[in-house]
């Protein structure tokens, strides 16, 4: 029995105890199970596809309602090893590309945004501790991370802090054994769940990063229900109240690059934002073509109306334009070029607004069953909204953009 | 120019900033646009483009003052031609 069906069995509380008792007094080296050689091929696009059409897709608005992802669906998901492909072999991945990467984000936010999200933040974890991380880390919690035994949350905003990095509150002081941790975060998906927090805090020459275990004595999570949008993402304020840290816990360097490690992690999330869009608008694409031809009016299919097809033409276009723009986003990433930063920033204000529109007109289409909770629709738009304001608000997107502009073409 | 790895690191300034014109010798970070989207992109360059890894302990900011010392800092974690 593994830790998730045995803490599935016994409850939450007992699921915390378990991870602790299992991860934390276990030595590092052993915690990192033999995961060497994938027992399972790499996961894909049609594999992803196939997994969310099972075990997504009949369930996402049960869960939207519920507020909250089953402990059943995130053990699905590391046993299709879906949680973090990209990382290598050594630590348990499986090394996919970036590419394919975007691809599998892109099916599960086609079936669910709210699984989308635990994944985003997930693989924002997981790709700092590859990018930045030190053997020792790599050891601790690489193997875990891979296989989904812990899951990630990264904590930047604040009550006070959103985009405004400079504006931060949360400290972390230097101590002779390591780190003290003191502040607040809010709105960290899944911060109701998950077990290593990735917390952004001021540190004496600049923004550090910590790797923070849920069970550290200190920490203590609150809850943030009835969102908008992604319900089943399980939000939380996390408080971090004197929380000690061994040296270790730090996570790339400090000083100058310090910043890096937090533009190089909301690059990876903006990412798995703009493919999550993408499927967001393909979703709603499904939804309309289907409600469309299937609906009478006047004795005629919908779809036979000019108007309907303006707006079914116009998502075809959009999904085509926003998975364009993000494959072209995920290549740059698999070259290593550095151009991948701001094709990210164009691919995500695009993918974003196109899935505000294209969720809107879903509704539209669907006129008042698509206000009702009998289609999926109502959450699509909702979860649309999302996508607008994470990872990169559309204004901050639009003014980066306007600088790269200016910076490039400008006289 | 553009073969050197000074000259390589210059271009890809320029071609980031085209507005600003800057010697081997100047200090970036006085002229003011250096900022952590592009010290990434700083980094992602250097890495792919010279085939190294940077690591966490030579990311501190004397090491890109210039675009000299960028290219030390190439120097010393390029590897070593094999002998001939």
């Amino acid at each position: 029995m593994t830790i998730d069906q045995l803490a599935t069995a016994t409850g939450e509380r007992v699921n915390a105890v378990l991870r602790r008792t299992v991860l934390d007094h276990v030595a590092p080296e052993r915690v990192a199970p033999d995961r060497t050689v994938p027992t399972r091929p790499a996961p894909d696009r049609a594999a992803a596809r196939e997994f969310v059409d099972e075990y997504v897709v009949p369930h996402a608005d049960r869960w939207d309602t519920l507020g909250k992802i089953p402990q059943e669906l995130l053990t699905r998901i590391g046993e299709a090893g879906l949680w973090a492909p990209f990382l290598p072999a050594e630590v348990g991945g499986h090394g996919v590309s970036m590419a394919v990467l975007g691809e599998i984000h892109e099916e599960v936010g086609r079936g669910c945004s709210s699984v989308r999200s635990l994944l985003t933040v997930h693989t924002m974890v997981s790709w700092a501790l590859r990018r930045w991380g030190t053997e020792t880390q790599l050891r601790r919690w690489g193997a875990a991370l891979a296989a989904g035994d812990l899951l990630g949350a990264f904590c930047l905003s604040e009550p006070g802090a959103g985009t405004d990095t400079d504006s931060l509150t949360t400290t972390a002081q230097r101590t002779d054994e390591g780190w003290l941790l003191n502040g607040t975060k809010k709105w960290i998906t899944n911060g109701q769940r998950a077990d290593l927090f990735l917390v952004f805090a001021r540190g004496p020459h600049g923004t550090v990063a910590l790797l923070v275990p849920r069970w550290s004595p200190g920490v203590t999570v609150l809850p943030i229900e009835g969102m908008l949008g992604t319900r089943a993402s399980m939000l939380a304020e996390v408080a971090f109240r004197d929380v000690a840290l061994d040296a270790d816990a730090l996570l790339g360097p400090t000083g100058l690059a310090s910043g890096m490690v937090l533009t190089g992690t909301l690059d990876l999330g903006r990412y798995s934002v703009a493919v999550g869009s993408v499927g967001i608008i393909q979703a709603c694409l499904d939804a309309c073509s289907d409600y469309a031809s299937r609906r009478q009016v006047r004795g005629s299919a919908l779809r036979e109306l000019p108007l309907i097809q303006a707006k079914l033409s116009d998502m075809v276009t959009d999904v085509r334009a926003a998975r364009l723009l993000c494959a072209e986003a995920g290549r740059l990433k698999d070259l290593g070029d550095p151009a991948t930063i701001m094709a990210t920033w164009v691919a995500k204000y695009f993918a974003s607004c196109a899935a505000a529109k294209h969720a809107s007109e879903a509704v539209q289409i669907h006129g008042a069953n698509g206000c009702s909770p009998e289609y999926p629709v109502a959450r699509f738009y909702r979860d649309a909204k999302v996508m607008e304001i994470i990872e990169g608000s559309t204004e901050i997107q639009r003014i980066t953009i306007a600088a790269e502009a200016d910076r490039t073409w400008g006289v | 120019m553009l073969d050197t790895t000074a000259g390589k690191i210059s271009a890809f300034i320029a071609h980031r900033f085209p507005k600003a014109t800057i010697t081997d010798a100047d200090d970036i970070f006085s002229l003011g646009f250096i900022n952590s989207l592009f010290a990434m992109e700083l980094v992602m360059f250097l890495e792919k483009e010279f085939g190294i890894t940077l690591p966490n302990n030579e990311l501190v900011i004397d090491n890109f003052r210039t675009v000299t010392r960028m290219a030390e800092l190439v120097g010393r974690l390029r590897p070593e031609p094999a002998a001939v």
